[in-house]
C-alpha cells in the first residue's frame, strides 16, 4: 500500500513541467505593472519619514542601480567590490548582527576616471555611479541581501532599474554584446561606507550589511515586450481569384476603425503591430474621404467607384469602390438613450484605460442633447448600475457617476451586458434611438459561460432595437477578436480609442454615425466580367467575407451604415493577357470572352433601412471610363494606406514596393486633410519604416 | 554573514511600495506557485492562466500582508483560494472542469514515460474530490508538514490527517481494482 502512496508523492512531485518562459516574463511584467500602478493609485502618498526601513533600503539600492548607466554599472560596480575588498582587509568588521546604534545615511559615490572598458581600451569614463542608501531605522537586519538572477533568460528586474535611464541604447548595446561572455559583475555595498573612490577616508566599522549582485549586463538591453493576452481577429488574406472560376465577389460593408488606431499604438510604443491585428479595410475606413454625398431622395448612400492604376504594379488596375451615407438632418433626430457599460476590473486601472474612458465620455456629453439620456452600468466582480437614466442636460451628475468609477475585481461581463440591456431597453420610448457602448479594455473573460450564447443573446438584443458598440481601451489584454464580435454582432461599430485626439474624432466628430444607423446589412457584390478582368483581389475584408448566396438572403447579417459613414472596398485587377497575371489559363475550360465592352463588372448593393425586413437593391456597372486621369488624393491616399497595410501584414502581392513607396504616394494624395489625420498616417507610417527590417 | 533577505522582509518592504523588493519576489516563488498551480489543475495551460492571474492581483493582495504567517505560508493560500474561484468559473463553463481528467487528451507531447507516470497520476487524481487533491498537492506536492498544510487550507490538522488517510483508502482500491482487472 505505501508502494502506491510513494508512487503518488514522486508522480505529484514530478509533475509540474516548466513554466512557459515567454509566459512568465509577460505574467512577471504584467505584475510589476500593476504593481507600479497601485502605488501611482494609492490613495495617499506615504510620508516619507514613516516609510518602513527596509523598503528605504531597498529602495536606496535600486535607487542607485537606476542611476548607473550601463557603463557604469560595470565600472561602477567593479570598483565598489574592489572597496569592499579593501574593506574587508581592514579587518574592522564583525560579520553577524550590528545594531546600528543611529539612523545612519551612507553615501557611496564612484567617480571614476580613467578606466579600463570591457574590450580594454582606456577611455575617459564619465558616468558617476551614486549611491544614497538612507537609514530611517536603527533595526535593521544584518544580513539583509538583493539578489537578483544573473542568468541572461530571466527577465530580471534589470530592465526597469537599471535600463530605465541607461545611457543611449546604441552604447548600452554595444557594452553588453561586448561583455555579454564575462561573467556578472558582482559587486558589495557596505552599509556605512563613505566610499570616494580611494581608501584613505574609509569610515567606521558599517552598522549594516548589504549584498548587491547586480544583473548581467545583457539584462539591460530593452527586451521585446511579449503580446501578453491580446488576441486578434483575422483570416488569410484574400488570394488572387480566377474570374472565369469565380466571377462572383461578396462582402459585407464595414466602418470599425479599431485596426488602424491598434496598429498606431503599436507603433507608437516602438514595435509593428501583429499582423493578425492588420484588417486593412479598417485602416483604409479610418480616414475621412471626400466621396459625394447622396442626393436627396436618391437612398441613404451613394456609390462611387474610380480605376486608378496599380501603385505597386504598372500591369494591374485598382478598383476603388467607395459608399458614402448621407447626413440626415440632425436637428429633427430622436432623443438618444445610451448605457455606457463600463469595465472596471482591476486591468483597467491605468490612465490610458479608466483615466481615458473618463475623459473619452466626458468630452462626448458635450455632443448630447438635453433631451437625450444616459446610464451607467459599472461591471467588475459584480455588475451594477452606477447611474440611472439621466437627462443629459444634467450634466453634473454623469461626470460625477463618471468620477466615481473605481477599478478592481474580474470581470463579469455577461452580467453586465445584460442589465445594460435591460436599462436600455426600459429608457426606450417609440421612435427612440437605444444603444449600449461598452467601454472594455478586452478583458471580457469571467461570466461568459458560453461565447456563442453570448453573440445570440446581443443578436437577439439587436433585433429588438437596441444595438451595441464596442469602444476597446488599453493594451495588454486587448481581446480584439471578442470586441468584434459582439460590434458586429450588436450592429455597431468598434473603435479602440488610445488617445483623446482619438476619444476626439470616435465620439465627438463622428457621434452621428456611431449613434444613428441610416442603412442595415450593407452588402456588396460585384461580378466581374472574364472578357475585361481575368484575374481579381479584394483587399482586405477577409473578416467580412459573405457567401454569393447569401447577398439575396435577407435573414444573412452584415455591417450597417452610419450617418455620414463611408466605407471605401478596393480591388487589384488584371487584365486578360496582361503579363501580371497569376494563374496559367487553363488548357480544357471554356475560353472566356475576348470581346470586351469596357465594362469591368457589375456592383451590386444591397441595404435595409432601419427597422425594415426586406432589402432593396442598388445595381451599378463598374466602367473602364471610371478610369481617372487627373490625380486623385482620396483614391491615392486610399491606396497608400492599403499598401501599407500589406506591408503590415503579408506583402507578397507587392514586388519590391516598399514602405518608402507607400509614403510618398500618401503624401502626394495627402489633399486638404482637414484635421491632420492624413498627416498623422504619414508620421506614423514614418516610424513604421524605421521598425521594417531592411 | 551574506544571507538572502527573508521572504516575509521582502513582503514587508513589497507591500510598503517597494518595487524592487516586489520584483525579487516574484522573481523567486513564480515557479513555485506555477508548480502548485499545475499541481491543482493537472493541466498546462490552466496553470500558466492561474499562475497570470494571481500575478496580476499580487500586488492587490500583498497589500494585505499583515506578516502573521510565513511568506510561503500565505502565498500557498493565494493560490489555492485563486484555484477554488478558477474551478467556481470553470463549473459554470460549458468546458466541463475535468481538470486532471482532460490531461488525457493533451499528453501526447510529453515523452512516453513521463506520460505513463502522468497517466496513472491523472487518474488517480481524477477520483479524488477536490479537497484531496488540494490536500495532496500541498503535503506529497509542496512537503508541506500536516500542520502547515492545514494553515494554508484553513482547517484542523486533524482534518488534514483525515483526509490523508481517505487518500491512502482510495488508493488501496484502485490498486485493487488495478489488480482485479
Amino acid at each position: 500500500m505505501s508502494d502506491e502512496f510513494d508512487r503518488l508523492k514522486d508522480a505529484l512531485k514530478s509533475a509540474p513541467p516548466s513554466p512557459d518562459a515567454a509566459r512568465r516574463a509577460a505574467n512577471v511584467a504584467a505584475a510589476r505593472k500593476n504593481f507600479d500602478d497601485l502605488q501611482e493609485s494609492a490613495p495617499q502618498p506615504r510620508p516619507i519619514s514613516d516609510r518602513p526601513f527596509r523598503a528605504g533600503l531597498i529602495k536606496g539600492v535600486r535607487t542607485m542601480l537606476t542611476k548607473i548607466s550601463t557603463n557604469a554599472a560595470l565600472i561602477g560596480s567593479t570598483s565598489v567590490a574592489a572597496l569592499v575588498f579593501g574593506f574587508y582587509l581592514s579587518g574592522n568588521f564583525t560579520p553577524g548582527t550590528i545594531k546600528t546604534p543611529a539612523p545612519a545615511v551612507i553615501t557611496s559615490s564612484a567617480s571614476i576616471g580613467n578606466v579600463a572598458e570591457p574590450d580594454g581600451s582606456t577611455a575617459p569614463a564619465s558616468p558617476q555611479a551614486e549611491t544614497r542608501v538612507e537609514h530611517d531605522n536603527a533595526q535593521s537586519p544584518a544580513d539583509l541581501a538583493l539578489t537578483a538572477p544573473t542568468t541572461a533568460d530571466e527577465e530580471s528586474f534589470a530592465d526597469l532599474d537599471v535600463g530605465a535611464d541607461a545611457a543611449p541604447a546604441a552604447a548600452s548595446t554595444a557594452t553588453a554584446q561586448a561583455t555579454q561572455s564575462a561573467p556578472s559583475p558582482r559587486s558589495q555595498v557596505l552599509g556605512g561606507v563613505v566610499a570616494q573612490s580611494n581608501l584613505v577616508e574609509m569610515a567606521p566599522p558599517p552598522p549594516a550589511i548589504s549584498r548587491l549582485v547586480a544583473p548581467a549586463p545583457s539584462d539591460i538591453i530593452a527586451q521585446p515586450q511579449p503580446d501578453n493576452t491580446e488576441s486578434f481577429a483575422n483570416a488569410e488574406q484574400n488570394p488572387v481569384k480566377v474570374t472565369v472560376e469565380e466571377p462572383v465577389s461578396t462582402f459585407s460593408a464595414d466602418v470599425d476603425t479599431a485596426s488602424w488606431a491598434i496598429a498606431r499604438s503599436s507603433i507608437m510604443n516602438g514595435s509593428l503591430p501583429s499582423p493578425d491585428s492588420v484588417r486593412i479595410e479598417e485602416m483604409v475606413n479610418y480616414f475621412p474621404y471626400d466621396y459625394p454625398a447622396p442626393d436627396a431622395g436618391e437612398g441613404p448612400f451613394r456609390a462611387d467607384i474610380a480605376v486608378i492604376p496599380t501603385p505597386w504594379n504598372p500591369d494591374t488596375q485598382l478598383v476603388r469602390i467607395a459608399l458614402q451615407g448621407e447626413m440626415p438632418a440632425i436637428s429633427g433626430r430622436p432623443p438618444l438613450n445610451l448605457v455606457f457599460l463600463i469595465d472596471t476590473s482591476g486591468s483597467m486601472q491605468s490612465d490610458d484605460k479608466l483615466g481615458l474612458l473618463r475623459q473619452s465620455l466626458k468630452l462626448m456629453l458635450t455632443e448630447l442633447r438635453p433631451e437625450d439620456q444616459v446610464a451607467i452600468v459599472a461591471y467588475a466582480g459584480s455588475a451594477g448600475q452606477v447611474l440611472a437614466p439621466t437627462p443629459a442636460a444634467d450634466r453634473g451628475t454623469i461626470i460625477a457617476a463618471l468620477d466615481r468609477l473605481q477599478a478592481g475585481g474580474g470581470t463579469a461581463g455577461q452580467a453586465g451586458l445584460q442589465q445594460a440591456y435591460a436599462l436600455a431597453t426600459s429608457m426606450t420610448g417609440d421612435g427612440e434611438v437605444a444603444r449600449v457602448l461598452l467601454a472594455t479594455d478586452g478583458d471580457f473573460n469571467v461570466g461568459i459561460s458560453d461565447p456563442e450564447a453570448l453573440k445570440t443573446y446581443i443578436a437577439t438584443q439587436r433585433d429588438t432595437g437596441v444595438y451595441l458598440s464596442v469602444l476597446g481601451f488599453g493594451r495588454g489584454n486587448l481581446d480584439d477578436a471578442t470586441m468584434q464580435a459582439l460590434a458586429q454582432n450588436g450592429n455597431g461599430q468598434a473603435a479602440y480609442i488610445d488617445t483623446l485626439s482619438e476619444a476626439q474624432k470616435v465620439l465627438v466628430d463622428q457621434l452621428t454615425g456611431a449613434l444613428f444607423t441610416i442603412a442595415s446589412d450593407v452588402k456588396l457584390q460585384v461580378e466581374w466580367n472574364p472578357a475585361e478582368v481575368a484575374e481579381y483581389r479584394l483587399i482586405g475584408y477577409e473578416t467580412r467575407a459573405l457567401a454569393r448566396e447569401d447577398f439575396n438572403n435577407d435573414r444573412v447579417d452584415a455591417g450597417e451604415l452610419g450617418a455620414g459613414h463611408a466605407v471605401t472596398a478596393l480591388y487589384e485587377i488584371t487584365a486578360p493577357g496582361s503579363s501580371a497575371l497569376r494563374n496559367n489559363p487553363l488548357r480544357y475550360a471554356t475560353a472566356a470572352p475576348v470581346e470586351g465592352n469596357g465594362e469591368l463588372g457589375f456592383l451590386r448593393l444591397r441595404y435595409k433601412a432601419p427597422g425594415a425586413d426586406s432589402s432593396q437593391l442598388i445595381e451599378t456597372p463598374i466602367l473602364q471610363s471610371d478610369g481617372i486621369l487627373t490625380p486623385n488624393p482620396d483614391a491615392q491616399f486610399a491606396a497608400a494606406i492599403a499598401g501599407f497595410g500589406q506591408l503590415l501584414r503579408d506583402d507578397k502581392y507587392l514586388g519590391d514596393w516598399d514602405i518608402e513607396d507607400a509614403i510618398a504616394l500618401a503624401t502626394a494624395g495627402r489633399g486638404e486633410d482637414e484635421f491632420g489625420y492624413r498627416g498623422e498616417a504619414i508620421r506614423m507610417m514614418r516610424l513604421a519604416g524605421s521598425l521594417m527590417p531592411h | 554573514m551574506l544571507m538572502e533577505t527573508s521572504d516575509e522582509d521582502l513582503a514587508q518592504a513589497a507591500a510598503g511600495g517597494d518595487r524592487a523588493a516586489f520584483a525579487l519576489l516574484l522573481e523567486r516563488h513564480y515557479d513555485r506557485m506555477f508548480a502548485l498551480a499545475f499541481r491543482l489543475t493537472g493541466r498546462r495551460a490552466d496553470a500558466e492562466d492561474l499562475t497570470q492571474d494571481i500575478c496580476a492581483a499580487l500586488p492587490t493582495k500583498l497589500r494585505h500582508w499583515r506578516g502573521e504567517a510565513r511568506f510561503t505560508t500565505w502565498l500557498y493560500r493565494v493560490v489555492i483560494n485563486a484555484t477554488h474561484d478558477a474551478r467556481r468559473r470553470l463549473a459554470t463553463r460549458t468546458r466541463a472542469a475535468n481538470g486532471w481528467g482532460d490531461w488525457e487528451k493533451s499528453r501526447q507531447a510529453e515523452a512516453a514515460e513521463a506520460a505513463q507516470a502522468q497517466d496513472w497520476l491523472a487518474n488517480a487524481m481524477a477520483q479524488l474530490n477536490e479537497d484531496l487533491r488540494d490536500t495532496l498537492a500541498l503535503t506529497l506536492g509542496e512537503d508541506l508538514t500536516q500542520a502547515e498544510a492545514a494553515d494554508v487550507l484553513g482547517v484542523s490538522e486533524g482534518t488534514v490527517a483525515w483526509r490523508m488517510s481517505e487518500v491512502k483508502k482510495k488508493l488501496r482500491a484502485m490498486a485493487a481494482e488495478e489488480g482485479a482487472a
